[in-house]
């Protein structure tokens, strides 16, 4: 089993690797050992539970960049069924940063789409750090437009530091991909469904995700510039994220309270890496009855809805009005 | 611009110093020249000398865009709100009251709405030294409600850039700030009315990436920086040299992310001849 403990996770840290001992120990047939597994398993959750109860922003950010953390096409394919991937933005190239495609959400034909990383290496720099190109939001706005076309709901799935920044990048339009795209989803006719699952970095997660409905999962962030780069600027030292991070309220309970989106949906104690399927099958029972609820709404009342949602965000004051 | 912070300005010719009283000079950023800062003035605040396009203030810009006596300013009085809390090494609640002192106004960002040589237009200009015209919850709105004013009485959109991007002290409220100004122009668009984007350095960051690439015209002053990312971060992230002249109005042009590039003397006539070309 693939294992990365994380700084604080220190604790629990050697009872996972003595239970991955016995585990293995017992199937290779050998002494019984299943009491002690599951007394450790016990001692390892509640410990995790507390862990997990009080973490730091910065540990929270921490969570959400995990290495085991699932991606998008771990959601695509366990949420949904049938996905079939549709590839480029018809202009230049196609962008392995963002993904999508066609698929059945319990049967229904949807549209979904998401910021992609890698996990291995190679993988990581074949889909560039889930950092897309202005071709992937051009392809991102391919499909926002397809599934318009089709009376298809759309589900997208942010996970991202940031939109690249490169020389190409910059020379292709990158702000006009992200500000077409904004605009592009502020007028779709159909429901748009976003979620969070761990990265939300600044213009290029909200790229695709202005939606009806901005789902959270519980140990993912979204914030207007990463708690590094923000330090850097504003503490002129890098190494006070931890400050910024406190600062920026850029994890789900905080953005909620502000509004800024809807749901947060729990996690497996310990994590989404931890039992994946627990957070798939937690994420499919958030998305169902948000989608129930959208479809009652006509094309005119979704939209308005959609910009009346947007149009109130923000706090500012007019003291002789 | 440099503007000299000396009481006096000494001239050291041969030994015999020429009082110049403060403030009468400035020295141009891209040449170095030293202008009498009178003769800027009347050039608009650009180099006579290599034509570099100073910064200029947002009530300097309306005075040289509108009809004299003809604007009319939207929601003067809207301030902004530290929702957050939001301290780093000054609290925002400090950093406000020093912008607003320093610039008399109470964001970075002015609205209203008047006539450019005879057509009607809305517009929102930025005050770049507020916070560096970063975009936080009142400019957001202030676009917004300029850009539904515009609809209700059937004007076009005219917005002058002058912007970092997004107000970090204002964090995630700042980000959204980006899908609000972009819906209320997918709005403007559908009404069938025209917006102008003109962009004057800098513009970059989540105010490149939202309204200002969104204008049926995109129009910039010469050499303005104008990017996505910052060119530190992408030189930090590619570990190469930057091109020549890169995200620079010249660069844009030539790569297709901007319509034209007009200078400011000419700005007013051209926002005059598109506003009535597009106007239905």
């Amino acid at each position: 089993m693939y294992r990365h403990w994380l700084e604080f996770e220190k604790p629990v840290e050697e009872l996972e690797k003595k239970i991955d001992e016995l585990r293995a120990f017992e199937a290779s047939g050998n002494a019984r050992s299943s009491e002690d597994i599951a007394k450790l398993e016990k001692k390892t959750k509640a410990l995790l539970k507390d862990l997990y109860g009080k973490l730091t922003p910065q540990q929270i950010t921490q969570v959400a960049r995990h290495p085991y953390r699932p991606y998008t096409l771990d959601y695509v394919q366990n949420v949904f069924e049938d996905f079939i991937e549709l590839h480029g933005d018809r202009t230049f190239r196609d962008d392995p940063a963002i993904t999508g495609g066609l698929a059945r959400l319990d049967g229904a034909p949807v549209v979904v789409l998401g910021h992609q990383k890698g996990r291995n290496t190679k993988e990581k720099v074949f889909r560039n750090f889930g950092m897309p190109n202005p071709e992937g939001y051009r392809k991102a706005k391919r499909l926002f437009e397809l599934a318009e076309r089709f009376s298809l709901p759309l589900f997208t799935f942010i996970d991202t530091p940031g939109a690249y920044p490169g020389v190409g990048a910059e020379e292709r339009g990158q702000s006009e991909a992200i500000a077409a795209n904004l605009m592009a989803m502020s007028r779709l006719k159909v429901p748009v469904i976003a979620t969070v699952i761990g990265e939300g970095g600044s213009g290029g997660a909200l790229a695709i995700g202005v939606a009806d409905r901005v789902n959270m999962m519980e140990f993912s962030t979204y914030s207007v510039i990463s708690p590094e780069g923000c330090a850097a600027i504003l503490w002129k030292d890098g190494s006070k994220a931890d400050l910024a991070a406190k600062a920026l309220k850029i994890d789900a309970g905080e953005l909620l309270k502000l509004g800024v989106i809807d749901k947060v949906v729990k996690e497996p104690v310990g994590g989404a890496h931890r039992d994946p399927a627990a957070a798939f099958k937690n994420l499919k029972s958030a998305i169902l009855p948000q989608l129930k609820e959208l479809k009652e709404l006509d094309a005119a009342s979704l939209v308005e809805a959609r910009y009346r949602k947007y149009r109130s965000m923000g706090f500012f004051t007019e003291p002789r009005k | 611009m440099i503007w000299f912070k000396k009481d006096l300005f000494t001239d050291g010719e041969e030994g015999k110093s020429v009082k110049v009283p403060f403030g009468l000079w400035v020295k141009c950023d891209h040449c170095g020249e030293i202008i009498y800062k009178k003769e800027a003035e009347r050039n608009l605040d650009v180099c006579p000398k290599c034509n570099y396009h100073f910064r200029i203030s947002a009530r300097a810009r309306i005075e040289i865009t509108f009809d004299e006596g003809t604007f009319r300013e939207f929601d003067q009085s809207m301030e902004p709100v530290d929702a957050l809390e939001f301290r780093d090494v000054k609290k925002y609640k400090d950093r406000i009251k020093a912008a607003q002192r320093e610039t008399g106004l109470k964001d970075a960002m002015i609205t209203g709405e008047g006539l450019i040589g005879g057509e009607k237009a809305a517009a929102a200009v930025f005050e770049f030294s507020y916070m560096g015209g970063s975009m936080g919850s009142v400019v957001g709105e202030k676009i917004a409600r300029a850009v539904e004013s515009a609809i209700e009485s059937r004007s076009g959109v005219v917005i002058f850039s002058s912007s970092g991007g997004a107000r970090m002290q204002e964090s995630i409220l700042s980000l959204m700030q980006m899908a609000k100004t972009s819906a209320a122009l997918a709005k403007l668009r559908e009404a069938g009315l025209p917006y102008i984007s003109v962009l004057t350095d800098p513009t970059m960051g989540g105010v490149s990436a939202s309204f200002a690439m969104l204008g049926d015209v995109i129009i910039a002053e010469p050499r303005a920086l104008i990017g996505f990312a910052g060119p530190r971060v992408i030189a930090e992230t590619i570990r190469q040299k930057l091109p020549e002249g890169f995200q620079r109005s010249e660069y844009l042009l030539e790569h297709g992310i901007i319509d034209m590039i007009v200078e400011r003397k000419l700005m007013k006539e051209t926002l005059s001849k598109l506003l009535s070309m597009l106007m239905r």
